[in-house]
């Protein structure tokens, strides 16, 4: 049965050895698409929103009703373009620099799960291995501004530069700290354990993890290089930036890269806080959740658990793309800072918080435990974890067992023993 | 050939051979480039051998940090647009003979050592999850605890984590990064007060 297979690759058992191969390249060609056709319908919905904020219609030709087309015939004509090197510049680099950003923000959604289980790469430290990657882009932005041989590429790819790399920390700070409420860095963990009502998401969770997804979405909106922190491409002063000497399709290469990774930004903003795939409403929730476990180990109907990961698969798009469409309607709002003050936002600002936030997100666990005796301002003390031992002890020592019964949930100490535990078992 | 034989083999050639094209090439930014290639395709090796961690902090470290502060500092101190490092005949001597003693070394170690087969690696350490899910020990053996030892064996001994070595290195970057504060600030001008 197709659906019943619970990977691509075991679907593809009968090739014996190459199975893994046709696996491999199943998925590439999936997230190929996903990176393809993102930057398709997001460079539309600029074009529209772009007019709508300023009281134009946006495209309406091309391909009919919206035009909705329109990607198509831009891409079209900048395959026709010629494709140019200045003289000055440093060719071998110059023509290489798109790819290095193509890549880096293409193989952020190796680790991106779509929907539970649906992850090309489910690796357990999957938010690390994504935040690495999307921070190897800058290395092309340097690199086409610097062997562009031009004065503004250069100063587009320094200004780029400084701002990219110094945006990453915050980014980091503040994507750990639904990994504290969560206590997992594993993409998928995070998301299946935002499970029932959407008190459940971790943008709910304490109130730092709430004001650390506002400061997380402006970083992120910083690290795409968008508006208003596009200084770097500053079209009034700087011409086009550290693209100014690109054409055709090397220079759309860049902007693929650029929605691509302000979808994957948004992708892990909505696994990190916003729940993942799950709807946000308790019963069908669990129901879905039941579905597609059953589906899964084949006791279900394999069909039905399909149809529920399609269903988080769109939930999951949707949220991104919801947080797609913001950054385009702040681009379209906001005025463009000054270079100083986009380094000042982030240093002395932006820093601050969010290591405040962790310091905070640290110490609300031990807060709720002491003060209150709860885990979370709605579950009392030890409940989830004791469900989530339950649920990964698999085949169990009976060592564990000992531990997990002995571990009191009435105390702090029992908490943190329990929460070890089943560590240990994952 | 298995598959992740090949893959190593495609892996391990791309970053030798990049590692000669850094030393081959003339200007800094494409030696920035091939060190790039060479330093990713080390952390895909680290990937291929099941260290998804170790592998990531390669590309965050070396790759996203180490390489982009390099590149920096060639554009911020460069005179010229493109600058060339030309060496004397003497230099390549040198260094092709240290170059060449560390290839002996390599492989003078690499024979003198009896490499035994791993016994199933890291299956011992998760019940459920694939192999090379290596972070939940790692993490809890930086505090201290090393669950992976001392619930598989049935030795009442707790085994030695590595939380000192993990503290002695905090403590260390916390000392680099007030010192690069104290360095970067805006220094007050001795002279500009007599000169006013």
């Amino acid at each position: 049965m197709m659906f019943a297979a619970q990977s691509i690759a075991e679907f593809f058992q009968f090739l014996g050895n190459w199975q893994y191969v046709v696996a491999a390249i199943v998925h590439a060609v999936l997230l190929i698409h996903v990176f393809a056709l993102s930057p398709f319908a997001f460079i539309w919905l600029e074009r529209k929103v772009s007019g709508r904020i300023q009281d134009r219609l946006g495209p309406t030709r091309v391909g009919g009703l919206f035009g909705w087309l329109q990607s198509l015939a831009d891409g079209i004509k900048l395959v026709q373009k010629e494709d140019l090197c200045p003289p000055a510049a440093d060719s071998m680099l110059f023509r290489s620099a798109p790819y290095v950003v193509c890549v880096a923000s293409f193989a952020a959604f190796m680790v991106l799960p779509f929907s539970q289980g649906w992850v090309a790469v489910a690796a357990d430290c999957g938010l690390f291995i994504i935040l690495a990657i999307l921070s190897l882009e800058v290395f092309g932005v340097i690199m086409a501004g610097y062997s562009s041989g031009s004065k503004w590429s250069l100063f587009g790819g320094m200004r780029e530069a400084a701002q990219m790399v110094s945006y990453e920390i915050p980014l980091a700070i503040c994507a750990l700290v639904p990994v504290i409420a969560a206590g997992s860095l594993n993409l998928g963990e995070i998301g299946g354990m935002q499970r029932g009502w959407f008190s459940n998401w971790f943008l709910f969770h304490d109130p730092f993890t709430f004001i650390a997804f506002f400061v997380y979405f402006v970083v992120a909106t910083a690290s795409c290089k968008r508006a208003p922190f596009d200084l770097a491409e500053a079209e009034s002063e700087l011409v086009g930036g550290f693209h100014t000497e690109y054409s055709g399709m090397r220079w759309s290469f860049f902007f693929m890269g650029e929605y691509a990774s302000m979808f994957a930004v948004c992708g892990i903003a909505s696994i990190l806080f916003l729940g993942g795939w799950n709807t946000g409403i308790g019963p069908l929730d669990d129901w879905l959740y039941s579905a597609r476990n059953a589906g899964a180990s084949g006791e279900g109907s394999a069909a039905l658990g399909y149809l529920a990961n399609v269903l988080g698969a769109l939930i999951f798009v949707k949220k991104a793309s919801l947080g797609v469409f913001v950054q385009i309607w702040l681009r379209w709002t906001l005025p463009r800072l000054r270079i100083d003050q986009v380094i000042t936002t982030c240093l002395k600002y932006l820093v601050p918080i969010s290591c405040f936030l962790f310091l905070g997100a640290t110490f609300w666990p031990l807060l709720m435990a002491t003060g209150l005796g709860q885990t979370t301002w709605t579950s009392p003390l030890g409940e989830r974890t004791a469900d989530e031992v339950r649920e990964s002890r698999g085949p169990s020592s009976p060592k564990i067992e000992a531990a997990v019964d002995t571990a009191s949930a009435d105390d702090a100490a029992g908490l943190v023993s329990v929460e070890r535990v089943g560590g240990a078992v994952r | 050939m298995s598959g992740e034989s090949f893959l190593f083999t495609i892996f391990a050639l791309i970053t030798c051979l990049s590692a000669i094209a850094v030393v081959f090439s003339q200007t800094v930014v494409r030696m920035a480039f091939w060190l790039v290639i060479s330093l990713g395709s080390t952390a895909a090796l680290f990937f291929l051998a099941n260290a998804d961690f170790v592998g990531a902090a390669q590309l965050l470290i070396y790759v996203g940090g180490t390489l982009v502060l390099l590149v920096f500092g060639v554009m911020l101190t460069a005179s010229g647009p493109y600058l060339k490092i030309a060496t004397s005949p003497g230099e390549t001597v040198i260094g092709g003979f240290l170059g060449l003693l560390f290839l002996f070394i390599v492989f003078a170690a690499r024979s003198g050592v009896e490499w035994r087969k791993p016994t199933a690696p890291a299956e011992t350490l998760n019940s459920s999850g694939a192999v090379g899910n290596t972070l939940r020990p790692l993490g809890l053996a930086f505090l201290g605890a090393r669950p992976d030892k001392d619930l598989n064996e049935d030795v009442d001994t707790t085994s030695p984590g590595y939380l000192l070595p993990f503290e002695i290195v905090s403590v260390h970057l916390l000392v680099v990064l007030i010192g690069a504060a104290y360095l970067a600030r805006a220094k007050k001008r001795v002279g500009s007060v007599q000169a006013s």
